[in-house]
């Protein structure tokens, strides 16, 4: 049996103005989907799946920068307005209609934040995005990993869940695949942060005696679960610490949602 | 004897009225000293939003015990009130059971019916008190959360012991006063076949069977003054109390965040500068570009960037701190309180109704335009506490009356970065790396789209 050679692309938004082009979506991929090489991982196992399904979409490239959210959290609304206005200059300069990102902290910023300063914008986050490939039966999960006898947990990450109430999306992509589902205590409305939103990911924790994380994947270690899916980049980076803190990185592993739906395609 | 006990009454309710007028002045004032933003808007909303969260209380149900706990407190309060209008009416014309010959058929099923809520408050308020000193659930414990030392207990104790006294009162008052109806004692006797025993008192009827028509009347009066006397004392009392939540409950909801809980409120005083740095036309206040969400002009000076003190904060922020029961629940949700760390959403709201008070106890001793040297930053709420915060509005999420506790953390925030350049030296390189990198990590920008040469590798 001859293996398939499948060659993935990445179109820029640079690329298809020059070609006259528009493209479905726009793919924000963000400054941790960019630079951080455990979630270049989710970026790189979306765009496959981007690609598997025959989206037309383009991402930014070089021209993307920060949403200015941990700035403007952490108090500095000078610089989360200048990087707000210059990214809104840029898409609106490529008549950009649809975003979707892998971020909820870049979705909650570009959904809800930048149309005040004259960005408005169709974006979702890729769990609902899934989701609607799912629901229009355009992913599949076969051909790859199975996921049968493996035990998932689905961390909820603030800026998806109770900011926008996306609770759903990011279950029902799990459900897609064969595995089984067990639930922390504390989700969806009542889910407990990771730790990292409001700018906390950027500096150390303020004198305590737990660290967030570490509480958390108490939690989601209590469920038994083998695999810790998580549908944001910082939470993947908090849970992952939490996990090696429990010393638990060898029996259980944390990926996004993208990734999980990617291998299940062997993408 | 009976016109003496009428001008007393009234002389006592035009004091409490008097009083409870000038105590509403004085925190109106005190929550008018915040910003202006219009919550006027989208009515229809907002009255949904009341309806189900404060007159439904939907919010108390996510523990359906104690929520059905504090709807028995809740109803009685409000149903209970029909009563003290005749009791009210029958203090002034110097009457007894004013209504009673007029809606005699439906008089005893009224009745009843406060007597079942007075014994459930009753119940209630016991269950609660053992909840805090007994079963001392957490968020409750002053051990477990400093904000509570000292008068926040006191508060709580004094609120429910007064519902429980304030039953005891109503309760034994119909039991004595239908032990003197059956012995026809004076007018007592009177409501004989008009009033007929009610469905909690009468099996408190055999305390007074012991009584002297003189010791029972004296004890029907002495009964009758101090419940209605409480309920007034109660009445003062709450306008100093956490309890206030009583009243402020139902505009603090009407009036509550509408927009999503993750979206940040913009700044339009920067915009304009952040236009004119990067060279972009100005949207002028004409063009309704830096109008908010609610349609309200940006003030026309000015004024600090984030908020020092309250009256830097808005009026609805301060609204929240008065209707603020201090019931814990953001408290115990919030991330960084359940792993130790200083902050706490609940103080943040008390700090600020604290913060409020000693203003208002400024205006009172030095005059209305008073001005100390004191603020809400620093003095009551420390960076410490404002560091901890991951922003990932649990607290918000929680509070059954959709109180902000984020909303001012943010803003102070804001006044600590922007006005005062306090943020930590983590924060400042983070700042500096978006500032120059568009990251806020210090990576080159032009090595931003290097993960794609990656997409063919294996995995």
């Amino acid at each position: 049996m001859t293996q398939e050679v499948k060659t993935y692309t990445v179109p820029t938004m640079a690329d298809m103005a020059a070609s006259g082009e528009e493209p479905e979506i726009l793919f924000w991929v963000g400054c941790a989907g960019s630079f951080d090489d455990r979630y270049k991982r989710v970026t790189i196992a979306f765009v496959r799946i981007l690609n598997h399904v025959g989206i037309k979409f383009a991402v930014l490239g070089p021209e993307e920068g920060c949403t200015g959210d941990p700035a403007r959290r952490a108090g500095n609304e000078f610089l989360f307005q200048m990087q707000a206005m210059s990214n809104i200059q840029v898409l609106n300069g490529y008549n950009v209609k649809k975003i979707v990102t892998a971020c909820p902290h870049c979705f909650n910023t570009l959904k809800n934040e930048y149309p005040e300063l004259g960005g408005n914008y169709d974006v979702i986050h890729h769990s609902q995005f899934l989701q609607g490939l799912i629901n229009e039966g355009r992913v599949r999960v076969k051909d790859g990993e199975s996921f049968k006898g493996r035990r998932i947990t689905f961390h909820d990450s603030c800026y998806l869940g109770r900011a926008n109430k996306v609770y759903e999306a990011p279950r029902d992509v799990l459900a897609a695949l064969d595995a089984d589902l067990v639930e922390m205590k504390r989700v969806r409305a009542n889910g407990l942060c990771c730790g990292a939103g409001g700018g906390q990911y950027f500096k150390e924790p303020e004198a305590g005696k737990k660290d967030v994380n570490v509480e958390r994947v108490e939690e989601a270690l209590g469920t038994g679960a083998d695999t810790i899916a998580v549908a944001c980049p910082f939470c993947m980076t908090m849970m992952t610490d939490g996990v090696k803190n429990k010393n638990k990185e060898d029996s259980v592993r944390v990926y996004d949602i993208s990734e999980l739906i990617a291998q299940g395609q062997g993408l | 004897m009976e016109i003496f006990q009428q001008i007393l009454f009234v002389a006592a309710l035009a004091a409490t009225a008097w009083y409870i007028t000038k105590r509403i002045k004085l925190i109106a004032r005190a929550i008018n000293l915040g910003r202006p933003e219009n919550r006027f808007d989208h009515a229809d909303e907002r009255l949904k939003t009341m309806l189900l969260v404060a007159f439904g209380q939907k919010k108390m149900f996510a523990n359906p015990l104690v929520g059905v706990m504090h709807f028995v407190i809740y109803a009685g309060f409000i149903i209970i009130n029909l009563e003290i209008l005749e009791i009210i009416l029958d203090g002034i014309l110097g009457t007894h059971r004013l209504f009673a010959p007029y809606i005699t058929p439906v008089y005893p099923i009224l009745i009843d019916m406060f007597e079942v809520l007075a014994f459930g408050v009753l119940a209630v308020c016991v269950v609660f008190l053992c909840r805090r000193f007994i079963a001392r659930v957490s968020r409750l414990q002053a051990s477990r959360h400093r904000e509570l030392r000292g008068w926040p207990v006191s508060d709580a104790t004094i609120i429910l012991t007064a519902e429980i006294l304030l039953m005891i009162a109503f309760l034994t008052w119909n039991a004595s006063d239908s032990v003197l109806r059956d012995r026809g004692v004076g007018h007592y006797g009177e409501l004989q076949g008009i009033v007929p025993d009610f469905l909690i008192s009468q099996y408190l009827k055999p305390l007074f069977t012991g009584f002297s028509d003189t010791a029972l009347v004296a004890y029907e009066r002495t009964s009758w003054w101090l419940h209605i006397l409480g309920i007034l004392a109660f009445a003062v009392y709450v306008t100093y109390s956490k309890h206030l939540h009583i009243a402020l409950g139902f505009p603090n909801v009407y009036f509550s965040d509408l927009q999503p809980k993750g979206e940040m409120q913009n700044m339009p005083e920067i915009t304009k500068e952040v236009q004119l740095a990067l060279g972009l036309p100005v949207t002028t206040e004409a063009d309704g570009a830096q109008a908010n969400d609610n349609g309200e002009q940006p003030p026309a000076e000015v004024g600090r960037f984030g908020a020092k003190d309250v009256q830097d904060l808005k009026w609805i922020n301060l609204m929240n701190a008065y209707s603020c029961t201090e019931c814990g629940r953001c408290t115990a949700a919030c991330p960084a309180n359940i792993t130790g760390k200083k902050l706490s959403p609940r103080k943040i709201m008390m700090d600020t109704r604290d913060r409020l008070e000693e203003i208002q106890q400024g205006w009172q001793t030095n005059g209305p335009d008073y001005r100390d040297e004191k603020s809400l930053l620093n003095d009551y709420i420390t960076a410490e506490e404002l560091n901890a915060c991951t922003t990932c509005q649990a607290c918000v999420n929680a509070c059954p009356i959709n109180i902000n506790p984020l909303d001012i953390i943010l803003q102070l925030r804001r006044y600590r970065v922007m006005e005062e350049s306090q943020a930590p030296a983590s924060w400042n390189a983070m700042f500096s790396n978006i500032e120059n990198n568009m990251a806020p990590w210090k990576f080159s920008p032009s090595d931003r789209f290097n993960w794609a040469d990656q997409v063919n590798d294996a995995n």
